[in-house]
């Protein structure tokens, strides 16, 4: 009963749009697909909702061979990134679209498009045309639309990233609420993001993919504890993890001349060169420090990003503050070493301060 | 600034409209004029500068018997040839344009952009190149004379603008549209019958124009693949002007012939102002 993928390839030109994707999600829950862009995350939804044929692979749902039945007999409802509606409907009969191509009756036609408009917050908005409305009230109507259709399955594809930061916000609580109050027992939840912090939040299962390859599936929570690779790592931290080529020697980090006592975590690591990813967040400014030269100051809202070299190494860490720097300028910073992972050479994870382990 | 930049504007509005309106003007007095008035000077105002009289109109629903010119009949072929080519055109240039634009072809060598490109290839051409294989063609099919011969070859004239135009604006309809209107339940038809088409109305509109305005202004085609059976208007009124020009007639022939297009031009410029894609998407 499960929707099931076993082993979907893509490939229209030289690169893999997908490559052996497998899955198998359950009814009731919410699936988040973690990846950077062009990782094949819309790729994937599109080849769900049947808008794509993939060249190998299957995938079953309820039983049946869903590849053999078209997109519009699929019974699938998808939001895009891109605030797409009719635009020369007005907003009811945008929401009403897709049942009246399945000739639900008026009344209740009208009563289940006013619930849905309700559930995202445009009540009143029925005869406004779909050009008056802001950018976030256009997603919301195609919100809507997806919801009225009580689909198995709903696919989201990046609904969020064309909005502007505090509307996002505000949209992904509302997507909560509504995940967590409209979502039935039947229904399957897809949303892809390239926001590890929107895939944290939203709590699903989340399955990060990179160039159409599924890289680890597992809890939000697991995938931001123990990522299985580097590039795990990468995609689910923003920003991305910073990755230090040391060499583990007789219970001490070495790189770039600095030397740091080997953590509890890592105690246990055979002596060897590894990478080791440690947080921007788990890197602070210290007086008792090492000497990094800036080379790149940005302000990202309430924080100050700092880019940072030493020798070859370069690393990114975040400040909670605004603060002023100058390229070249010396500072001293420190490692919150008990957050420090270490994945051996070919990228996989050795340890982490979670205990997670795939070597 | 602001105010020389209004005066330049509106001053050179004002030329270009006299540039525009003076040969109306001057058709206008002419059909009213008879061959004393016209030959008399330049003269513009009516009861003042000449006498106006009815008789240039006359003659043009006169049958020739009675010395008319008869021009009824050539008007109706032409509005029904323009008409039924352009339509025709439009419905067949619409849908291979949908194609073009959301379909993948590939014969050999040949992908949609080559086979737009065949499209388009077919107006480079000087008429004149296609004049003579037109004539055997329909002579071939004894279409010669015809208006079923006619509207053929409008149809191959004109529906490459409908392809042209149509093609560049579903390229601008975004893909997304579609893809909707096929996850809401719809097959491809309907989507492109329910969806694409009704946000498609200005782009028809434009196509529609130019396939009428170049069907119902050809003179070349009309005069080469007709002889006494079919005539249509721009062959009838060059053919007005016999050993003593009837300027009157002319004229009043004339505006007849630019009506149609008028009308034509005041429902377009209503549809293009309207601008009916923004908020698709964002």
């Amino acid at each position: 009963m499960n929707l099931v993928a076993d082993k979907l390839s893509y490939k229209p030109d030289e690169q893999f749009h997908l490559n052996e994707v497998s899955f198998n999600f359950k009814k009731g829950s919410l699936y988040t697909i973690l990846g950077r862009t062009l990782s094949g995350k819309t790729t994937l939804l599109k080849t769900i909702a049947g808008l794509l044929t993939p060249d190998s692979g299957s995938i079953q749902f309820e039983d049946k061979d869903f590849l053999k039945i078209p997109v519009w007999e699929r019974n699938v409802a998808m939001v895009y990134q891109q605030f797409i509606n009719y635009p020369h409907l007005n907003v009811f009969e945008n929401v009403a679209f897709p049942l009246k191509q399945r000739k639900v009756e008026n009344q209740e036609m009208k009563d289940v498009v006013l619930k849905s408009l309700k559930s995202v917050g445009l009540e009143g908005y029925e005869n406004r045309k779909i050009q008056e409305l802001s950018g976030g009230q256009q997603q919301r109507v195609s919100l809507a639309r997806s919801l009225v259709k009580n689909a198995k399955i709903l696919l989201l594809d990046e609904p969020l990233v064309n909005l502007d930061y505090k509307l996002r916000e505000q949209l992904r609580e509302e997507f909560k609420s509504i995940f967590s109050q409209g979502l039935s027992e039947e229904s399957i939840v897809i949303f892809s993001t390239t926001d590890p912090k929107e895939a944290m939040e939203l709590n699903g299962e989340v399955i990060a993919i990179d160039e159409g390859k599924v890289l680890q599936v597992g809890p939000a929570k697991e995938i931001f504890e123990n990522p299985k690779t580097l590039k795990v790592a990468e995609i689910s931290n923003d920003p991305p993890m910073n990755i230090l080529k040391a060499n583990i020697d007789s219970n001490k980090i070495k790189f770039e001349g600095i030397e740091i006592e080997l953590p509890g975590h890592l105690s246990n690591l055979k002596d060897n060169n590894f990478n080791l990813g440690i947080r921007a967040s788990d890197i602070e400014l210290s007086e008792e420090g090492f000497e990094f030269e800036v080379e790149l100051a940005e302000i990202s809202g309430s924080e100050t990003l700092l880019h940072l070299i030493r020798g070859d190494t370069k690393i990114i860490t975040s400040i909670e503050e605004v603060m002023n720097f100058n390229i070249k300028d010396k500072i001293k910073i420190n490692f919150n070493i008990n957050k420090v992972y270490a994945f051996n050479e070919s990228g996989t994870l050795a340890s982490s301060p979670f205990g997670g382990s795939y070597v | 600034m602001g105010k020389l930049y209004k005066f330049l504007k509106y001053s050179f509005i004002t030329i270009w409209t006299v540039f525009v309106v003076a040969p109306f003007l001057w058709a206008l007095t002419t059909s009213f004029k008879d061959f004393n008035s016209v030959n008399g000077g330049a003269t513009y105002i009516p009861w003042v500068d000449f006498e106006p009289k009815l008789e240039g109109w006359k003659v043009l629903i006169k049958s020739p018997a009675n010395g008319g010119v008869d021009i009824i009949e050539p008007y109706f072929n032409s509005l029904f040839v323009t008409c039924t080519a352009s339509l025709i055109s439009i419905v067949l240039g619409t849908l291979s344009a949908y194609a073009l634009s959301r379909f993948t072809f590939k014969a050999g060598f040949v992908k949609n952009n080559d086979i737009t490109f065949f499209f388009i290839s077919q107006r480079i051409m000087p008429p004149i190149v296609l004049s003579i294989p037109f004539f055997l063609f329909l002579g071939a099919i004894d279409l010669l004379d015809s208006l079923i011969g006619l509207i053929v070859v409008y149809i191959v004239l004109l529906m490459p603008i409908a392809v042209w135009i149509m093609v560049d604006f579903f390229n601008k309809v975004p893909r997304e549209i579609d893809e909707t209107a096929l996850i809401d339940g719809c097959n491809p038809y309907q989507a492109f019958f329910k969806v694409v088409l009704p946000n498609s109305i200005p782009g028809l509109i434009v196509a529609g124009m130019f396939c009428i305005i170049f069907g119902w202004i050809d003179f070349f085609f009309a005069f080469i693949l007709t002889f006494t059976e079919v005539q249509l208007l721009p062959v009838k009124i060059v053919a007005l002007n016999s050993s003593i020009t009837p300027w009157w007639s002319l004229s009043a022939s004339a505006l007849v012939s630019v009506a149609p297009l008028i009308v034509v031009a005041f429902i377009v410029e209503r549809y293009l102002s309207k601008g009916n894609l923004s908020g698709a998407i964002k």
